[in-house]
């Protein structure tokens, strides 16, 4: 099949009402997905013949905050044989982000869905290694998340020169 | 040109020990080859056939820190790198230089957020800063030179 | 026995590293993040039997800048300063990947003289990041004359780009729209010259190392990266393609009219370090073709597109014209709105798939930038085809991977 848009109705027939909706936005297409079904999803998207997404292209997810459900996760899918790409979206409440993994289905979301509990705390459920990744182990807080500060210093000029330089921590010997 | 021309007939020079340290340490100051980023893509650019660090003594980049005298800090500190460029400082014997090279690592540069440590100086003293996103081989090179003469500089007891 | 200062702790290890480690029966050793060949400062824990690999832990984020973080808060057209320190081997192309992505989210055209240089210049990039990848890569397995080769002529690439935007690595040269400003005159024949030369130059390459029994004996059927397990743990580029894969965006969804260009995409049988090397080889060749194709044919016309809600004015109107006055100070002040909406981009860099995931909620600042950067998703096929190899192999299996910390980590 190579038209995403019969792809999406294809997935949308298949499972029903766990297929929330189908958004198009300059020509890309994707799938709000029920959140405890989308390791099916990408299976049945992955082992159909008429679809084939064999690919895994992306994973991450964004932050809604104080909206809610606060978080969107996004899989960017690609099929090899169709040259199509299609994006799931599942929706995930800001109290105890916990989703499937769906490492099962593609193995290389194992580092994507580490990156994302790392930099948003959204954990996965049976995923085989669910540590830090980017951050030092003993960090505290997810640093993408919208409520997390983003770090910013004081920019030293002539005007504040001093005052800035008093405060800085130069290291010594 | 240079020792020879100043030997006349006689064979001998004189001048300060003090001077002839710190000149000999000018003439072979190996870097400690640690590149974090951008920058290092340009110390190799430094080190390779256009600009080729080798005239000042350089060639040698010693992957040990043991070995070597100056590290440069090439690229962005992150906050998870820092703790592991201060123990490679703290291993290096004396005299040991630090050049601070790029903007990030001098002040931050283009980040300024939760990860990069706004300045190497945070971390461990800093000699020379080369300005520069990334700075050209030149402007390496010339902060090399500026190091030079500020080792020219020093008093032979500050090692002892 | 595991040495307390490896900062993880010993139970978190426990699970990663086998039983052996734990009775000391094995050893367990650190590499990096300070090592002249993890190319940057990637960190390896090695579990090993004697000199042979029983568990590789890739340790990454110690060059992680925070940059998606700090492009929320800058407007659109900053943003693109931050895409160059991603991938600093291919600026060109991670301000493409940008580009795409804005000019698909406001729907916003480029005039074909735009497209066409936008084209040249990233092929161009792609021979210095293919360089860049030639010349550490022989370093690392001791031919030291290549790495002095490949960067000779990475300088005259460079002197290119510095013409055209200023500056030698961190360019900016593409912007929404278009580019930031027409090429230089001259432009022509210096990469005609450089197009003269080169393909000589690749042959040089390979005579050195092609036939060398030294560089055949430590990368023929060494990582080997078979064929399904490439495309499932998301390898992509010069990895997948020496699997036997070819697959290549360019191709696959073409982008700023690379179907006009006559190109093949080259494949390896083996998949393993020297399929890797030759693959690449064989690319840089083939951006020689398309530079060629492209600088015969660069059409006259404007250098970026005349839509003054997205691009600025040019200077010279700015003396006569009020509105052109006030679309710049709006420009320059606050920026453009981009409609709400999300896309996705794909792009082929250098090292494989780059996928620019951008979110707006309608206002002058992205609302999330999401790099899929290829050289994470690489790495991440390190610890599986490790296995086995020796440490020496490591070394080479790491750099025909070709990470980029910065790629890696953001």
């Amino acid at each position: 099949m190579d038209d995403v848009k019969a792809i999406a109705d294809l997935v949308k027939k298949e499972f029903g009402e766990k297929i929330l909706s189908i958004d198009e936005f300059r020509g890309e297409f994707n799938l709000s997905v029920d959140a405890d079904s989308i390791s099916q999803v990408c299976q049945f998207l992955r082992d159909n013949p008429d679809t084939k997404f064999n690919f895994l292209a992306a994973l991450t997810a964004v932050d809604f905050w104080p909206e809610e459900p606060r978080f969107r996760v996004v899989y960017e899918l690609y099929s090899q044989e169709n040259m199509l790409n299609l994006g799931l979206r599942v929706l995930v409440p800001g109290e105890d982000p916990n989703i499937p993994s769906i490492e099962s289905v593609y193995p290389n979301a194992n580092w994507h869905e580490r990156e994302v509990y790392d930099m948003f705390g959204i954990t996965f459920e049976g995923h085989s290694d669910l540590r830090r990744i980017l951050m030092p182990h003993d960090w505290e807080g997810h640093p993408l998340r919208k409520d997390y500060p983003l770090g910013y210093e004081e920019v030293q000029f002539s005007f504040n020169f001093d005052e800035i330089d008093q405060r800085k921590r130069y290291a010594r010997e | 040109m240079g020792v020879e021309e100043k030997l006349g007939n006689l064979g001998i020079i004189t001048t300060t020990l003090e001077a002839a340290v710190n000149w000999s340490r000018t003439r072979a100051m190996w870097p400690l080859l640690s590149g974090l980023a951008c920058c290092a893509i340009e110390m190799m650019a430094t080190q390779a056939s256009d600009y080729d660090l080798s005239r000042f003594g350089m060639e040698l980049m010693r992957p040990s820190p043991r070995q070597s005298d100056l590290l440069i800090i090439a690229g962005r500190v992150t906050r998870k790198m820092a703790p592991v460029l201060r123990r490679l400082y703290d291993q290096m014997p004396d005299p040991k230089w630090v050049l601070a090279m790029g903007d990030c690592c001098s002040c931050g540069g283009v980040f300024n957020n939760y990860a990069i440590i706004p300045g190497v100086d945070e971390v461990m003293p800093v000699d020379v800063y080369v300005a520069g996103c990334p700075p050209r081989p030149e402007g390496l090179i010339h902060g090399i030179v500026t190091l030079h003469e500020k080792v020219k500089g020093e008093k032979i007891n500050t090692y002892s | 026995m595991l040495q307390p200062e490896m900062e993880l702790t010993v139970d978190e290890l426990k699970h990663l590293v086998s039983n052996r480690a734990i009775e000391g029966d094995t050893m367990v050793l650190n590499m990096g993040p300070q090592h002249p060949s993890t190319h940057g400062v990637l960190r390896l824990l090695l579990e090993l039997d004697g000199e042979k690999i029983i568990t590789c832990i890739p340790d990454i984020g110690y060059l992680h800048s925070g940059i998606e973080k700090n492009m929320e808060a800058k407007s659109f057209e900053k943003v693109l300063v931050m895409t160059d320190r991603m991938d600093y081997l291919n600026n060109l192309g991670n301000n493409l990947a940008y580009c795409l992505a804005i000019e698909k989210l406001v729907d916003l055209d480029v005039p074909p003289r735009a497209q066409v240089i936008r084209v040249l210049l990233t092929e161009l990039q792609r021979i210095t990041s293919h360089l860049v990848f030639l010349g550490t890569h022989a370093l690392d397995l001791a031919a030291m004359s290549v790495f002095l080769y490949c960067f000779r002529e990475r300088e005259i690439i460079l002197d290119i780009f510095e013409m055209c935007s200023g500056q030698r690595m961190m360019t900016s040269y593409f912007r929404p729209g278009g580019l930031w400003r027409d090429v230089p005159e001259g432009f022509e024949e210096v990469v005609q010259n450089f197009l003269d030369i080169f393909p000589a130059r690749i042959q040089q390459y390979e005579d050195l190392l092609s036939n060398n029994p030294l560089y055949l004996d430590r990368t023929k059927g060494i990582g080997v990266i078979p064929t399904d397990m490439a495309l499932s743990w998301g390898a992509t580029g010069p990895p997948l393609r020496a699997s036997g894969i070819a697959y290549d965006v360019r191709k696959a969804q073409p982008y700023s009219g690379y179907e006009q260009y006559e190109f093949d995409i080259p494949t390896g049988e083996n998949g393993d370090v020297y399929d890797r090397y030759i693959v690449r080889m064989e690319e840089m060749r083939q951006s020689v073709r398309i530079v060629q194709q492209a600088l015969d044919n660069i059409p006259e016309g404007p250098f970026r597109s005349d839509n003054r809600k997205f691009v600025p004015p040019p200077r010279s109107e700015l003396a006569h014209s009020m509105e052109a006055v006030i679309h710049h100070f709006k420009l320059w002040t606050e920026g453009f709105t981009a409609p709400k909406g999300e896309v996705y981009v794909p792009v082929e860099s250098p090292k494989g798939l780059l996928g620019c995931y951008l979110v707006s909620d309608g206002g002058s600042n992205p609302y999330r930038v999401h790099f899929r950067t290829p050289s994470f998703a690489n790495m991440q096929i390190l610890p599986k085809i490790s296995i086995g190899c020796l440490v020496a192999d490591l070394v080479a299996i790491i750099s025909s991977l070709d990470p980029v910390l910065g790629d890696v980590d953001r």
